[in-house]
């Protein structure tokens, strides 16, 4: 622990083994280009991207903030409550001290909200001839795919976040990608994205769609039939033939998508990326965050540490919970409501708290020593504006 | 919080209600509630099925037993009611596969048709590329097992069924899958099938509840669903306001502590008189503690005000500073079940 805490309570210097999160070095490190957060729901994950994405503009790097599905005001006060797809500046930067003698102008920052339709859209688009284009869009089939296909939502984060590389690359617009990754249900959807899509085009069932259109089918006829059959039974012709089109007409794009979302993954994979795992001291969010952190080990992801947000504060003094029930207790006998056995009662209740998320922290760091790990004590209100998002960022630095 | 009328043996608010489903942000403890809420159901010998269909074997943790299988199980005596007799909770996991698998089987008698859709890997592509398949299927299952007369054997009528779903951001669309589907096949048993979900699902036998915290995105969240849910013709059930801090002070000493006129000298010799060794570090932690204390309860107090504001029952949960472990679900249980929840 190099930096200077201002509270120092009993149990926060025995809360973690793990080593330290350095944040700053982090993103100050211009070999840093890609950052991914990741974790599952409720965490803090978006205001850890945008404090991440804001922290490290105010210090000098050219930033873009890919963010799934901010809350609103959030959003306001980045400037994207727009859906549009595009990134757009966000006002109000002003350069951290230090940073201020080495640049000009003012600090960069672009922040964006995934519409993941409109992305499907415009691969469609650009991939396929205006006919075959507007033959896919109008399908039902791509309509529920784009629109409501559990998992799109992952593989679209990513065609976008290669689609801004790309273009940060050519114009030198950005440095440093912050990218926050959507809630999924199935942790890491978003790396099975490439994976997923091969294995669908590869599928025996899509080749079997595919076989009328395409000519000879005779080695699985019997079974066509019976497929085809049994198909038609439940799903009713039109759905089936709906089906057929839709993946006929899609077909010409397989070899582009599944090429894209190779080039994306090994983007991941690369030296630039840094991952970061979100979490809350909580069981179930720990428990999602050690998957994370074997996932990414076991696809060889560059992860750079976990981020465990909305800690409870340490007390301060070193007045044990069992101590302060039984004064509490003693003065109930007493008085019931005096002032005093609340306040001792409510010491109880945050000492217990902080044992049990150190104690959970102890747990993960024990499993996985290696995981440097930053813990952010908790904000009394939402995070909403620069200012909040600015003291995240410090929180996550002092981590 | 005023403590509320104990109501436990009064009416429940949901008493015409079969299927309870159970949703909230992600964080906001919408499984341990559900499991809670399963708990307190299954209370005078009442026999209640808890599902869940999110592959995270949750009940299985919550409960510590055994990873659940594509089955119903018994997993936990429910919660003793004032007749001393307890109900039983039952368990199912449910994936896409068994359930589309099943329904095949149950269906369509698909023999030797069901294991070649398998083996060209149709069941594989249904359950997790075809677009909202999977939810179908889910919702099938949990239709077929909250559904009056059911058929088969090892299967059993049940008092209620708790479904712990997907999130608040998910649910609309989950539940409203099976009306997607019926416009996308126009006709055939798919779209009958489709129908009857959606039948139930928009009845009176059915309530959706939403776990909060007292939190504003949650909150926000909760209503943008309310909305969302309304709009679809889902039946909005209860919020259950999750997690809520400890309620030790009352507003006098909260609004002491946020004014700094706590008679300092007089809280020394109440902790003195208490065995509290009472030095200056101790008596600042504790006020600097109920002062952090005062601010989050401000904030909690301006977000019940707008879950009040949602115009549904609801319902309070402490947080637990264990942790929810079994002996805490029970407590949760009588706890809902002491506001009216079942």
């Amino acid at each position: 622990m190099t930096r200077t805490r201002t509270r120092f309570g009993p149990l926060a210097a025995t809360a973690s083994s793990a080593p330290d999160l350095d944040i700053d070095a982090l993103i100050d490190d211009p070999a840093t280009g890609i950052i991914v957060c990741c974790g599952s729901g409720g965490v803090g994950k978006t205001t850890t991207s945008a404090a991440l994405g804001l922290r490290a503009a105010e210090r000098g790097r050219k930033v873009v903030v890919l963010t799934i599905d901010p809350a609103r005001r959030l959003a306001q006060s980045m400037g994207i409550q727009e859906l549009d797809n595009t990134p757009r500046p966000v006002e109000g930067l002003s350069w951290a001290n230090g940073a201020r003698a080495k640049r000009d102008g003012v600090p960069r920052m672009d922040a964006m909200m995934l519409d993941m339709k409109r992305t499907f859209d415009e691969v469609v688009e650009s991939q396929a001839t205006p006919e075959k284009a507007k033959q896919i869009l109008e399908n039902p089939f791509y309509i529920a795919l784009s629109s409501s296909f559990a998992g799109t939502q992952e593989y679209m984060a990513m065609e976008k976040l290669g689609q801004i590389h790309q273009q940060a690359r050519e114009d030198q617009s950005y440095d440093l990608i912050v990218v926050d990754t959507p809630p999924s249900r199935s942790a890491l959807d978003f790396l099975d994205a490439p994976e997923r899509l091969s294995s669908f085009l590869d599928g025996r069932f899509i080749r079997l769609l595919l076989a009328p259109a395409r000519g000879p089918a005779r080695m699985m006829t019997a079974g066509v039939g019976l497929i085809t059959n049994a198909m038609t039974k439940i799903l009713g012709a039109q759905v089936l033939r709906d089906m057929q089109t839709f993946v006929t007409a899609f077909d010409t794009l397989f070899g582009g998508f599944r090429q894209r979302a190779q080039k994306t993954f090994e983007l991941l994979q690369a030296d630039g990326t840094a991952f970061l795992v979100v979490a809350a001291p909580e069981r179930d969010a720990l428990r999602e965050a050690a998957y994370f952190v074997e996932r990414l080990t076991e696809d060889r992801m560059p992860l750079a540490g976990l981020v465990v947000n909305r800690a409870s504060p340490a007390p301060v003094g070193d007045l044990s919970a069992d101590e302060a029930m039984a004064a509490a207790a003693r003065l109930r006998k007493k008085d019931d409501t005096a002032l005093s056995g609340g306040l001792l009662r409510l010491h109880a209740d945050r000492t217990r708290l902080v044992e049990r998320e150190a104690r959970l922290r102890e747990r993960f760091a024990a499993a996985h020593p290696h995981v440097p790990t930053a813990v952010v004590p908790a904000l009394a209100g939402d995070v909403h504006d620069l200012t909040g998002l600015r003291r995240v960022g410090e929180l996550l630095a002092e981590g | 919080m005023s403590e509320p009328p104990n109501r436990s043996n009064g009416p429940s608010d949901w008493s015409g209600v079969k299927l309870h489903v159970v949703t909230g942000k992600g964080g906001t403890g919408k499984s341990t509630v559900a499991a809670a809420l399963s708990l307190a159901l299954a209370s005078h010998g009442k026999n209640v099925l808890l599902c869940e269909v999110e592959g995270r074997q949750g009940i299985a943790r919550m409960f510590d037993v055994d990873q659940l299988p594509y089955e119903e199980r018994r997993i936990a005596a429910g919660l003793t009611g004032d007749d001393g007799i307890p109900g039983n909770v039952y368990a199912l996991h449910i994936d896409a596969e068994s359930a589309l698998l099943e329904y095949l089987a149950m269906y369509y008698r698909l023999g030797r048709a069901g294991r070649a859709l398998d083996r060209f890997g149709v069941i594989e592509f249904a359950t997790t590329i075809a677009p909202g398949v999977r939810d179908v299927l889910l919702t099938g299952k949990v239709f077929e097992a909250a559904k009056e007369g059911r058929r088969g054997k090892n299967t059993r009528q049940y008092d209620a069924v708790v479904l712990d779903a997907p999130p608040t951001g998910r649910i609309t669309q989950f539940l409203g899958v099976n009306s997607e589907l019926a416009g996308l096949a126009k006709m055939g048993p798919v779209k009958n099938q489709a129908d009857t979900v959606m039948t139930l699902f928009r009845s009176k036998r059915t309530a959706v509840h939403l776990v909060t915290v007292l939190e504003e995105m949650p909150v926000q969240e909760t209503a943008d669903a309310i909305a969302e849910l309304r709009g679809a013709r889902l039946p909005v059930g209860g919020v259950i306001v999750n997690q809520v801090r400890p309620q030790d002070l009352d507003a006098d000493d909260l609004a002491a502590i946020r004014a700094d006129t706590v008679e300092v000298e007089s809280l020394v010799s109440d902790l003195k008189s208490a065995g509290i060794e009472a030095g200056d570090e101790v008596v600042t932690g504790l006020l600097a503690e109920a002062r952090d204390h005062a601010e989050r309860r401000a904030l909690e107090d301006a977000q019940r005000e707008l879950v009040r504001g949602f115009d549904v029952p609801t319902y309070e949960l402490p947080r637990l500073p264990g942790g929810a472990d079994l002996g805490g679900l029970y407590e949760l249980a009588a706890e809902l079940k002491k506001q009216g929840m079942a």
